[in-house]
């Protein structure tokens, strides 16, 4: 039996004075996809951002059995992968050098591996390889945010609200392509607004309220959980 | 005297000659700010160490940049090591070693044993040029790593306080006296009605190939498109891998090696001070500041604009060229900020 | 006299200052205390610019400059007595300032301390040129200062003129920071965007900083021409004007006593510089370049706040202050009748480029309603607020308010018509107290300028904008935090600090921003009952919010936007059926 590939021990984050999650645990198996979910504010984000290194937290990380790197860089060498929710592209570059970048950390010869792969995988870009960033479509936009993700080689990406902004038809896509990408291996942790489409793609759920885990538990299970369609619509009054 | 052709290309010579120079210098500035949002103003007196320094070597005699170099490799050591008091690894300890001490120790003693040795005016360039540009990796290091995450103003308040404590430095170590250093060639030949020296000719050329490096650099490498990259996005550079630390320690290493070569090209054309580097790189910031710190081609022509005013100004009202030459940042002041009106409307 | 027991230190500091020169002390100590006194003037001036109201120079000592000419023309060559000069000088000082902020203060940051280098040195050299100046040479035989036929020749005399100076634009500078015109410039730190909404014109806060500080520098370059009888260009240059900025960085950003300090620090340490270093290493070195520029960076690095913080701990602490309870009461908005429609949006869209992120979108907000504007994220809620609000515009359609339109209009203008709002990030100033907080909601309510301010005759006014906080703090039930920095409260208390400053503005609807994101479920309840109890007093309120539980037992009207537009709209418990709006937020199934 192979051990958890991330496991997150009571991690609290704060923003100034105000704490904002407030003891969070959760674990995730190699390949698997997890998803976070809960309405706005609940702390979904926060929580990929501790985990990517780019805000303070306390509380023990532990990515495949040993304590997480300090510096996101050092994450990003481990295998962490953050496509964030703003996309954060280098938009006045073109998509080539944004693909290029995403495979920093990596010898040359792999980088050239990855690109062809990842060509093939998003053949949209590759008609757009000159084009710079700035002036793609939204869809085309998490496209290269994934595909620059995926030059990284990562073994565990964190997904960050990916349909988010984009139409219904694009956002099918785009979740078609996160569930295909769990076949080559990578481990997925996503958080997602669009809670029934995400479940139906994850093998776990963990719903978050207010900076806590309020349930969780299998996918499917959670899907029809009361508790659900409470958190995002409010209890009965 | 009045302006006739012969004079006129002399000074449009002149000008183009400054401006190059200042084109180099804004060049730097806007790549430094753009990637670290660090304003550069001490780049002035990595002029003024180059030049002297290529002076003092042209004499014989060991420069007091090594020793300079030394100091700042031994401050950053200690800060290292502060940093470090809590968790000190071993390998992390060696390499600081390697780079704090070692580099410095081994440039210093290179350059008491090249000194003397009345080597070609070349080799005593690229002496100069590899002390100085370690320099800016020690600099960026011990006054802006400590302040990454601070406001563009705090980095401005400081680079003011680096400016006057290099320029102290600077007056410590090459005294009040001015220099002047030996041209690379001192050929000359004529155009038509016009003598141009060999140094100018020099000048231009250097310009255009460290433009022509920098733009390989940045559309070619991995590194300078990582630059780039942070410049566009800090965030997103981070989440690629890209260390903020190691594109900044780029930017100002690179900013001060062409800080020192634009020294050693104007040091045989005009006498040098400790400060006259400050007023030097200020010209390169009013080109800057007219390419709004942010566009390489717009600072670039503008550089020589800068430089033609100086030219002329020198000839028609020489009371008045530095006043002329920094009022030419009032109107572009003034558009900038009616821009910002309809920008506010907006 | 407990409440006075901080004024002891101040009242200590002046007496020491008034038998200073009458003790057996060498005189260079004297010249020292006069020179510490003319850079704290411009020191000063430079706290209020850069500490307080966020924009940084270097060129002060051009002003001084202008100063200390001004007087030395007028005096050696035309005669003028120097108390005629005095305003003349200062005049000059600020005709010159006037242009010189227009041009800058617009700008973003860096451009101010980048133009007042290259100006700085513009001037400067300036100075050395005009023949009227006497070139390099300067203007020497300036008559002293006399009042009655008594010359302040000796350095004793000149100092009681120099620090009556220094204590009198000190403890103005003081009363203008607690006043309302204060309030605006301190809130320029924040970014200024909620010092707008309160009406607060930022452009001009900033001018004004600009020309006090150039004016003070000014005062200090007349009083410079009169203790020194001569001048040159060399102490108005680029390497003075950064020394004022150590000086005030020493001293710490935002004291006023600071920058006294930090100026005595700064040409201490330069006296002891000079006069010891050449004893220890017997040559001349001058080493105190070196020493600034490493001090000016390690304070940066080590105690951005200054130094100054680190000596007030030692003070005795400020009273609470006093509120006076029998004051003149504010005028009030007559409250438009219950069911009235106050805010109407007619058809808005916003495009940016060819995204369109609200689409087409109406609705209207009654008197006397809370009405909840939802949606889930990227739904367009954010920028309809702000087409509301004035800080974005509108690409077409209208937005108008009791029938008149608001289109077009600023934050500042949208503030006038008794539109309130609060911000989803929080932007109140931790450093000032959660009653000054208060107070600048009501910036409008009040009249009193730089000058009123200045002179401390806008007592009768701030008494009365300071109750009107402190009555809305006590409607919020926050007055027991009325004294304490607003940066000590929790989230949801600066929520309803938020709501606090919105009500001190005397509004007619209250916009609020997310109100309840962040906040705990207890703070979320009584933040629920707070807005309960203004409706029942007749506020109208229209909030974003994205928690659909919060709003559901609150508002009379639901408003719900998906993809920029609007999706459904009516009581909350209908909306909350809507298949529409349950798609929306759970998310169809793919």
């Amino acid at each position: 039996m192979s051990r958890n590939l991330l496991e997150l021990t009571d991690i609290h984050v704060s923003y100034g004075r105000a704490e904002v999650l407030h003891g969070i645990s959760l674990a995730m198996r190699p390949g698997s996809i997890v998803t976070v979910i809960g309405a706005n504010g609940a702390g979904k984000t926060t929580l990929l951002n501790a985990v990517m290194g780019v805000i303070p937290s306390t509380g023990a990380i532990l990515y495949d059995g040993a304590p997480v790197p300090r510096s996101v860089e050092a994450r990003v060498a481990a295998g962490l992968c953050l496509v964030p929710e703003k996309r954060e592209l280098f938009s006045s570059m073109t998509v080539e050098d944004n693909i290029e970048l995403g495979g920093f950390l990596r010898r040359a010869s792999e980088r050239g591996e990855t690109r062809e792969e990842v060509y093939t995988r998003f053949p949209r870009l590759a008609e757009r390889r000159k084009q710079l960033a700035g002036t793609l479509s939204g869809g085309e936009r998490q496209m290269l945010a994934l595909a620059r993700a995926l030059m990284s080689r990562p073994r565990l990406l964190l997904l960050d609200e990916p349909s988010l902004g984009l139409a219904p038809k694009i956002v099918v896509d785009i979740l078609n392509i996160v569930s295909e990408l769990r076949k080559t291996g990578v481990a997925i942790l996503l958080v997602e607004q669009n809670a029934r489409a995400a479940l139906e793609i994850a093998d776990e759920g963990y719903l978050v309220e207010l900076g806590e885990v309020r349930r969780s538990g299998p996918a499917a299970e959670l899907a029809v959980d009361p508790a659900l369609m409470e958190s995002y619509l409010g209890a009965h009054s | 005297m009045h302006l006739d052709a012969t004079i006129a290309t002399f000074l449009i010579q002149d000008g183009l000659t400054n401006g190059a120079v200042y084109a180099l210098l804004g060049l730097a500035i806007v790549l430094v700010f753009s990637v670290t949002r660090v304003i550069f103003i001490p780049q002035g007196e990595f002029v003024a160490y180059g030049a002297l320094t290529l002076a003092t070597l042209d004499t014989g005699n060991v420069p007091g940049t090594p020793k300079l170099l030394l100091c700042f490799g031994v401050a950053a050591f200690l800060l290292d090591l502060w940093s470090w008091r809590r968790d000190l690894k071993v390998d992390a300890l060696l390499r600081n070693i390697a780079l704090n001490l070692g580099l410095p120790l081994l440039i210093y003693g290179a350059v008491l044993y090249l000194a003397p040795l009345q080597l070609p005016s070349v080799v005593r360039v690229l002496i100069t040029v590899s002390i100085i540009a370690p320099m800016g990796l020690y600099v960026y290091r011990i006054a802006y790593r400590p302040l990454a995450d601070a406001s563009v103003l705090v980095l401005l308040i400081t680079s003011v306080g680096v400016h006057l404590a290099m320029l102290g430095l600077g007056l410590i170590f090459f005294g009040p006296e001015g220099l002047r250093a030996a041209p690379l060639h001192d050929g000359s030949f004529t155009m038509g009605p016009l003598l141009v020296t060999a140094q100018s000719v020099l000048i231009y050329l250097m310009t255009i190939l460290i433009m022509i490096a920098l733009y390989f650099f940045f559309e070619k490498t991995l590194l300078g498109k990582a630059l780039r990259a942070t410049a566009v996005n800090r965030l997103g550079a981070r989440l690629v891998g890209v260390r903020t630390q190691l594109t900044g320690v780029t930017a100002f290493v690179l900013a001060a090696t062409i800080a020192a070569l634009s020294g050693v090209l104007m040091g045989p054309i005009t006498t040098i001070y400790y400060d006259t580097g400050f007023l030097i790189g200020l010209k390169g910031f009013v080109a800057a500041i007219l390419g709004g710190m942010g566009s390489f081609p717009v600072t670039a022509i503008a550089a020589i604009g800068v430089g033609m005013v100086e030219s002329f100004a020198s000839f028609f009202a020489s009371n008045y060229k530095e006043i002329i030459v920094f009022g030419l940042i009032v109107p572009v002041l003034i558009w900038l900020s009616i821009g910002a009106i309809h920008h506010e409307e907006e | 006299m407990m409440a006075n027991k901080h004024l002891m230190p101040g009242i200590a500091a002046i007496a020491l200052l008034a038998v200073f020169p009458l003790l057996p002390v060498p005189p260079f100590w004297i010249t020292l205390a006069n020179n510490i006194g003319l850079a704290s003037l411009v020191a000063i001036g430079l706290v209020l610019l850069t500490g307080v109201g966020g924009l940084t120079s270097f060129g002060q000592a051009a002003f001084c400059g202008f100063g200390a000419y001004t007087t030395a023309v007028l005096t050696t060559a035309y005669g003028f007595s120097p108390w005629v000069t005095l305003p003349l000088s200062l005049l000059v000082g600020a005709a010159v300032a006037v242009p010189l902020g227009l041009m800058t203060v617009r700008l973003s940051g860096h451009y101010l301390p980048l133009g007042t280098i290259a100006w700085g040195l513009a001037i400067y050299y300036l100075f050395g040129r005009i023949e009227l100046l006497g070139r390099y040479d300067g203007i020497t035989g300036i008559p002293p200062l006399n009042i009655a036929g008594y010359p302040f020749l000796s350095g004793q005399s000149i100092f009681y003129v120099i620090w009556v100076f220094v204590i009198l634009t000190a403890i103005g500078a003081q009363n203008l920071l607690d006043s309302r015109t204060g309030r605006g410039i301190r809130a320029l730190r924040g970014g200024g965007q909620a010092a707008e909404a309160f009406g607060v014109n930022i452009i001009r806060a900033k001018l004004i900083v600009f020309i006090f500080a150039a004016i003070v520098a000014a005062l200090s370059g007349w009083l410079y021409a009169h203790m020194q009888r001569s001048v040159n260009s060399t102490p108005f240059g680029l390497n003075m004007g950064i020394e004022y900025m150590l000086m005030a960085v020493v001293g710490g950003s935002g004291y006023i006593w600071g920058a006294i300090f930090g100026s005595a620090f700064v040409l201490i340490v330069k006296e002891i510089l000079q006069r010891v270093m050449p004893e220890l290493v017997g040559t001349g070195i001058n080493v105190e370049m070196v020493v600034f520029g490493v001090l000016l960076v390690a304070i940066l690095q080590l105690a951005r706040n200054g130094l100054w913080p680190m000596v007030a701990r030692l003070m005795p602490p400020k009273g609470q202050l006093q509120i006076p309870t029998s004051v003149r009461k504010l005028a009030k908005r007559t409250l438009a009748p219950a069911g009235s429609p106050l805010i109407k949006v007619d058809r808005a869209r916003k495009a940016f480029g060819g995204l369109v992120a609200v689409s087409d979108v109406s609705f209207e907000v009654k008197a006397g309603q809370i009405v909840g504007l939802i949606g889930p994220n990227g739904a367009g809620k954010s920028t309809t607020f702000n087409l509301i609000t004035g800080i974005a515009s509108l690409t077409s359609g209208s937005v108008s308010y009791q029938g008149q339109p608001l289109t077009g209009n600023s934050p500042r203008e949208i503030a006038k018509h008794g539109i309130a709002r609060t911000f989803q990030h929080a932007k109140i100033l931790p450093d000032m107290s959660v009653l000054e907080n208060v107070a600048l909601g009501a910036h409008l309510r009040g009249s009193a300028g730089v000058l009123r301010s200045f002179l401390r005759m806008d007592r009768e006014e701030e008494a009365t904008l300071l109750a009107e906080a402190a009555y809305q703090l006590d409607r919020v039930g926050l007055g027991q935090y009325r004294d304490r920095p607003a940066g000590d409260l929790a989230l949801g208390q600066i929520r309803i600090l938020e709501i606090a400053r919105a009500l001190a503005a005397d509004p007619t609807i209250l916009l609020l921003d997310e109100p309840a994101a962040g906040l705990r479920h207890g703070e979320k309840q009584e933040l629920a009952a707070l807005l309960n109890k203004l409706r029942q007093e007749g506020v109208s309120v229209l909030l974003v919010e994205h928690d659909m539980g919060f709003v559901m037992g609150l508002v009379d009207h639901l408003v719900v936007l998906d993809f920029g537009t609007l999706i459904a709209e009516g009581r909350p418990a209908e909306v909350r059926r809507h298949p529409a709006v349950v798609a929306a937020y759970l998310g169809g199934v793919a």
